[in-house]
């Protein structure tokens, strides 16, 4: 609750958006039970038509509003565990990089400058075509493009931490170099990385709908990309198909900007 | 050595351990990738045994180890041969290169676009930081960067295209229109209108805020204090002080956004049947075709350095404090 207090009225509307979300999410077995990929009415029915189907039926009389739910899980759950992975791969190379220094900095920057100059869809492209979609890999192939920001700011942290006396202090009592750095150096280099936590799951949130979008998702899910793509093909006679879902795309998005907004703020009032 | 060719000439030697990086990726990738060379050209060739089949692989060096491969696939990289796409039968290089125009007018446009707007709305939003006009700007700014890219396109598409019929659905010309010289550029331009929009949005929204954020962290400035007091005129503070001062972190945002934009286009291509680069990713993977795979990635990272280089060049036109080559 002290949390709810700090944040300002951006980081309270994303929280509530987002807090609505997860909801939708752990409640969609309750309110639309069954499998949403199956067929349950009658196809292109207009929303608000029936009762049974409150948002209609998609062009092969699958149910939007139950595919909207379920597709809330899918897009949530590879969003933040990409966002997840990305943060501690890049945190970790961050921290080994700076701490380290010379030839393993050299090193490990390349690499990652590497992976800043490939396209991080491009990226998640080649792992999909390797690996074959499924939800833990593409939550491997999303966070491919997506570690290199953390592992910048990371680095430029240690970097600073690094002559800092509770390292020397960390010395002198004797622990070991790989100790000190991820044990003393890591905890206390996260905050400026964890900063970057929206982005990272507002990024993977993008990647994950243009990758179920272009029918490189998870067959066995229903995801709001795959609906939009599915709705694509009736996209004259019923336009709404693809728009529902990317409006809850783009609601959830703008929630997770507006937390990471509401957080900095925040995080700037302290001293 | 004139300045500008040091200058060349350290960014590439910086450029050149990154894609050395990059070809080491790729050719595990095309290591863990099912089925080698061998395995395309019987798919195209038609039958063979699996005699035949060895002797093919000895030939080619595909049985030695991967050491022998690595460098025999950067052998055929260093003079140019991409390989050869299984999907549209001709060597890559070609592929991409036909592809290649289209998707770099594309992203220029956009990029053009969304800088220009971009910041241009950023300075009306950053010229009274807190008045109306930034808030108003400052809230749609941030609905407009949480708009995916390719559902955008499609919205578009439901009211210009579908609803309103000004504009097409979608490709790059009409084909076989028989148009040539003027009016087959505006064809191509008509083309390109909703595609260039739905690609520049999210970035537009980006350099808003990024110049708008900027600008407001320098009216703090002692140095505006200054002119103020001063009694400069405050239209003269607005454009020639601060948003001056405040362009700079976009120009680099530009170069760093290459990457975001050159993926953005493999969905935007696809919603528009644009036959461009980007698209040519997605068909590559759809259709199983990892040596085009691997010359896109390769390509975009070329693509990506170059634009990292241009921007850096702009940077040092602008920013009198740093100068290429110095």
């Amino acid at each position: 609750m002290i949390l709810w207090r700090q944040l300002n009225w951006e980081g309270r509307a994303g929280a509530a958006l987002l807090m609505a979300l997860v909801l939708m999410a752990l409640l969609a077995p309750l309110i639309a039970p069954g499998d949403p990929l199956a067929i349950t009415g009658e196809p292109m029915l207009r929303p608000f038509a029936l009762e049974l189907h409150p948002l209609g039926t998609d062009r092969l009389g699958r149910d939007v509003l139950s595919g909207l739910l379920h597709g809330t899980r899918t897009t949530l759950l590879v969003a933040f565990f990409s966002a997840a992975v990305a943060l501690s791969v890049g945190s970790i190379v961050g921290t080994l990089a700076g701490f380290l220094g010379g030839v393993a900095d050299t090193v490990l920057m390349r690499i990652t400058e590497a992976f800043q100059t490939v396209p991080g869809f491009l990226l998640a492209l080649a792992a999909i075509s390797v690996t074959g979609p499924s939800v833990p890999t593409l939550i491997f192939a999303i966070s491919l493009g997506n570690w290199t920001q953390a592992a910048r700011v990371t680095r430029a942290e240690v970097l600073s931490l690094r002559e800092r006396d509770f390292v020397a202090a960390a010395r002198t009592l004797g622990m070991r170099p790989l100790e000190i750095a991820f044990r003393e150096i890591l905890p206390n280099a996260f905050g400026p990385t964890a900063s970057l936590a929206a982005i990272s799951v507002a990024a993977a949130i993008l990647i994950e709908a243009a990758l179920s979008f272009l029918g490189f998702g998870d067959p066995n899910r229903v995801t709001w990309g795959s609906m939009i793509a599915e709705g694509r093909t009736v996209l004259r006679a019923a336009p709404y198909l693809s728009i529902v879902p990317g409006l809850a795309l783009v609601v959830t998005v703008l929630g997770v900007h507006l937390i990471g907004r509401g957080f900095s703020r925040a995080e700037r009032l302290q001293p | 050595m004139p300045p500008l060719v040091s200058f060349f000439l350290r960014r590439l030697a910086s450029a050149l351990p990154v894609l050395g990086v990059v070809l080491i990726g790729s050719f595990l990738l095309l290591e863990a990738a099912s089925g080698d060379a061998v395995d395309s050209y019987v798919a195209r060739s038609g039958a063979m045994d699996a005699e035949q089949l060895a002797q093919l692989r000895e030939e080619w060096g595909l049985d030695q180890g991967p050491l022998y491969r690595f460098k025999a696939y950067a052998c055929a990289l260093a003079r140019g041969d991409l390989g050869w796409s299984t999907a549209f039968e001709r060597p890559v290089s070609s592929v991409i290169l036909e592809r290649l125009p289209v998707t770099l007018l594309l992203m220029g446009i956009a990029t053009a676009l969304a800088f220009v707007v971009g910041s241009l709305l950023g300075v009306i939003a950053g010229a009274r930081p807190g008045s109306i006009r930034d808030r108003i700007l400052s809230i749609g700014s941030l609905a407009l960067y949480a708009v995916p890219g390719f559902w955008l396109g499609l919205v578009l598409i439901v009211i210009f295209a579908v609803d309103l019929r000004w504009l097409p659905v979608g490709g790059i010309e009409t084909i076989a229109s028989g148009k040539s010289g003027l009016a087959r550029l505006g064809d191509i331009a008509v083309h390109l209108i909703l595609p260039v929009a739905s690609l520049a949005m999210v970035y537009l929204a980006l350099y808003l805020r990024l110049m708008r954020d900027r600008m407001s962290e320098i009216w703090r400035d002692p140095f505006v204090k200054a002119l103020e007091a001063w009694g400069l005129d405050r239209r003269r503070i607005v454009w020639r002080h601060v948003a001056r001062n405040a362009v700079l972190p976009v120009v680099t945002m530009l170069g760093l956004q290459a990457a975001a934009m050159l993926g953005g286009s493999v969905v935007v291509e696809s919603v528009f049947a644009i036959p461009g680069f980007g698209r040519l990713a997605a068909e590559a993977v759809a259709r199983r075709d990892t040596p085009l795979l691997l010359g896109v990635i390769l390509c975009s990272a070329i693509t990506v350095i170059i634009a990292n280089l241009l921007v850096d060049l702009a940077y040092g036109k602008l920013d009198p404090r740093v100068r290429a080559g110095r």
